[in-house]
């Protein structure tokens, strides 16, 4: 009797908790990948995925913020694509040669793209995915009109760039540098989500703006903040995305929006606002770089991949409001006893 | 005295809010005129009919997603998975007829994968109530497109224009008006009449200016938002038939960005994207404005980049516009109470 007790008190501890869950799925999806091609679980093959998605990775950040106020940003591929096309365009020009400095210009040109965003959304009172959807579009015809239509191709970077999201110089030889980028960014977000003041009152704005309004919180300004920090995570992604790929191009990272969505939502993020976790996405981005990867080496063609993730989107939502419906009906079982 | 403040507040606010509405489609009306006139002036053929109701067809296959946009945006709600819907629906057209159907049966089964797309939409959102139309319709959009890609691949599927009688349904004419702008007046007015004249449309109002009073006054809120978005899919059905009869090709990317311009088109028509606001002539005048508009530019060289660019501008511009101004209305009417209250 007390053991099955003990155990069902240890699983209800671990179906309680989204991160637990989410693990266990990732672990389970792990194994049966490794067991139809066992070159899956391999030190090079994680190390080459995630220095492939370390992008979708990192951008998932900032769309976890703009959900987290109830919002959403479809415009983050394009500001994206902008940034790292117009930063690309200097460095061909021959303004700088420093890895650095293309860095901090694509990220400068994101954070912009992200104002203009967030001034439409909380000034001009435009609903995000009607402002987001117009300025996406804004964006990319930007990026084609800047590039009058041509690639920077990988000749015309300097070779320090392109060896940058090649080799392990930020650590000091421990992981690929777009690897760390993303865990530093992981590690500072976390730390402002759960212990700064901006953190605590971007989960107030998303749960109850109304209280949060009243409470003193400008909600207007965390607004334009998060909207404009998402557009400097797509500016430093766009760097991230160009040295990844030696180019940048016009259609570069076009839908992918829709990944850094997916990852939010399987993360346990509440498109409502004011629920998420950083471990969650964390967990969401990595199980939707594995899919990713994983399909073409059990023999899925890559034609599958887009109905697969837009199934991914919608059986998480799903799962979330079932699992929402189940919690709120034991609650309320509960209190009758 | 505080009756008397109150009174003046209401008068002084109906009267900006029709004034608003009067500068509204006045604004529309000029811009649909000034569209015009710039195309006259780019070209000395524009005014030509036969070129006229070509670039009309052309943007007509689009057209059509606006009206039952209009009713999902009238509901406060949002169906992004147009563009998918029709690339879906026309795939399946291309296919089923190059496997030796009759063409006949190949339409039907293209409207009723619209319909059928439509329904998936509707049956999530009334089934998960909780679920926002955003990212239910975003997941739909990517699982559409997919299937599409799952069927064609990267090859596309052609030869319907082998079939005469499927490629007048584009390009034939009677006289000198094709049928597809036919068609398209006659669902205008189908779709007008439903929404201003009947209890049908006066539900869709109702439940997008409040849905918890709606339910409560008895209307089938589920039922009705059902309905709507089958509608639009069923209407992204007859516009992947005729793009089919247009192109006589079709492949896996096609119509992409006809969400942006349906919403657009219904949003520059006057139709408020928070629901319960909006009329339906104004949403066709704006249809036409749209087309003309991205018909004049592309006489003028303009690339396809930079036309959705200047259309996503409207949009947003659009949405602004009427927010901006309620908001230094509402400043006056604030200042007008302040007085009144000061007098009394």
């Amino acid at each position: 009797m007390q053991t099955t007790t003990g155990l069902k008190s240890f699983w209800k501890r671990l179906t309680s908790s989204r991160e637990t869950t989410l693990f266990l799925v990732l672990a389970l999806i792990c194994v049966f990948i490794q067991l139809r091609n066992s070159s899956f679980l391999t030190a090079k093959t994680i190390e080459d995925m995630l220095k492939n998605y370390s992008t979708t990775i990192t951008l998932s950040l900032g769309m976890m913020s703009v959900l987290l106020i109830g919002g959403i940003d479809i415009s983050v591929a394009s500001s994206l694509a902008f940034s790292g096309m117009c930063a690309s365009l200097l460095m061909r020009e021959g303004v700088y040669s420093s890895t650095l400095v293309m860095f901090l210009v694509s990220m400068a040109i994101g954070t912009l793209c992200g104002l203009i965003v967030g001034s439409v959304i909380a000034y001009g009172d435009v609903i995000p995915i009607i402002a987001t959807l117009g300025l996406t579009n804004i964006f990319r015809g930007a990026t084609y009109l800047v590039s009058d239509s041509q690639w920077v191709s990988a000749y015309q970077f300097q070779s320090s760039f392109k060896q940058f999201a090649q080799t392990k110089t930020l650590s000091f030889g421990l992981v690929n540098n777009l690897i760390f980028i993303s865990i530093v960014c992981y590690v500072a977000f976390f730390i402002i989500m759960r212990w700064t003041r901006f953190g605590r009152r971007i989960y107030a704005v998303g749960s109850n703006p109304e209280a949060a309004s009243v409470s003193g919180i400008n909600i207007k300004r965390i607004k334009l903040v998060v909207y404009t920090m998402a557009g400097s995570f797509a500016g430093l992604t766009g760097a991230m995305y160009t040295s990844l790929y030696a180019s940048a191009q016009n259609d570069m990272a076009l839908g992918m929006e829709m990944d850094v969505i997916a990852a939010c939502v399987l993360g346990g993020v509440s498109l409502s606002g004011g629920q998420g976790s950083v471990v969650g996405v964390f967990l969401g981005a990595l199980t939707m770089a594995v899919i990713s990867k994983a399909l073409p080496l059990i023999g899925i063609s890559q034609f599958w991949q887009r109905a697969i993730k837009g199934l991914i989107i919608l059986l998480a939502i799903i799962i979330n409001i079932i699992a929402q419906r189940v919690l709120l009906k034991n609650q309320l079982k509960e209190r009758e006893i | 005295m505080a009756e008397h403040a109150s009174h003046t507040i209401i008068a002084t606010r109906k009267k900006t809010l029709r004034s608003v509405l009067l500068r509204w489609e006045t604004l529309l009306i000029v811009l649909f005129i000034a569209v015009n006139v710039m195309n006259a002036s780019i070209s000395k053929n524009y005014l030509n009919v036969d070129n006229l109701f070509t670039a009309i067809s052309a943007f007509l296959v689009r057209g059509f997603i606006a009206m039952p946009m209009a009713y999902v945006l009238v509901l406060g709600e949002i169906d992004l998975s147009v563009g998918s819907t029709v690339a879906l629906s026309a795939t399946l057209l291309g296919v089923s007829y190059n496997a030796g159907m009759p063409m006949g049966v190949s339409l039907l089964i293209a409207l009723a994968a619209g319909a059928l797309c439509g329904l998936v939409n509707g049956l999530i959102l009334t089934v998960f109530t909780e679920l926002s139309p955003m990212i239910v319709t975003l997941g739909t959009m990517t699982l559409f497109r997919g299937a599409a890609e799952i069927i064609l691949g990267s090859t596309s599927t052609g030869g319907l224009h082998n079939c005469t009688w499927f490629y007048n349904v584009y390009y034939a004419k009677l006289g000198s008006v094709p049928y597809i702008f036919i068609v398209f007046c006659v669902l205008a007015v189908l779709f007008g009449f439903t929404l201003h004249k009947t209890t049908f449309g006066r539900y869709i109002y109702a439940i997008g200016s409040n849905r918890i009073a709606a339910r409560y006054a008895g209307i089938p809120v589920q039922r009705v938002r059902l309905i709507c978005y089958t509608l639009v899919g069923l209407v992204c059905g007859i516009s992947a038939v005729f793009y089919g009869a247009w192109m006589g090709t079709i492949r896996s990317d096609i119509a992409t960005g006809y969400e942006l311009e349906a919403i657009s088109m219904a949003v520059l028509g006057g139709i408020s994207t928070v629901g319960g606001k909006g009329n339906f002539p104004g949403t066709v005048i704006s249809i036409f404005t749209i087309g003309l508009l991205r018909y004049g530019l592309g006489l003028a060289n303009v690339n396809t980049q930079t036309i959705l660019m200047i259309i996503g501008g409207i949009l947003i511009l659009m949405v602004m516009l009427p927010n901006v101004i309620s908001a230094s209305t509402l400043k006056h009417a604030k200042v007008l109470r302040t007085k009144a209250g000061q007098k009394a």
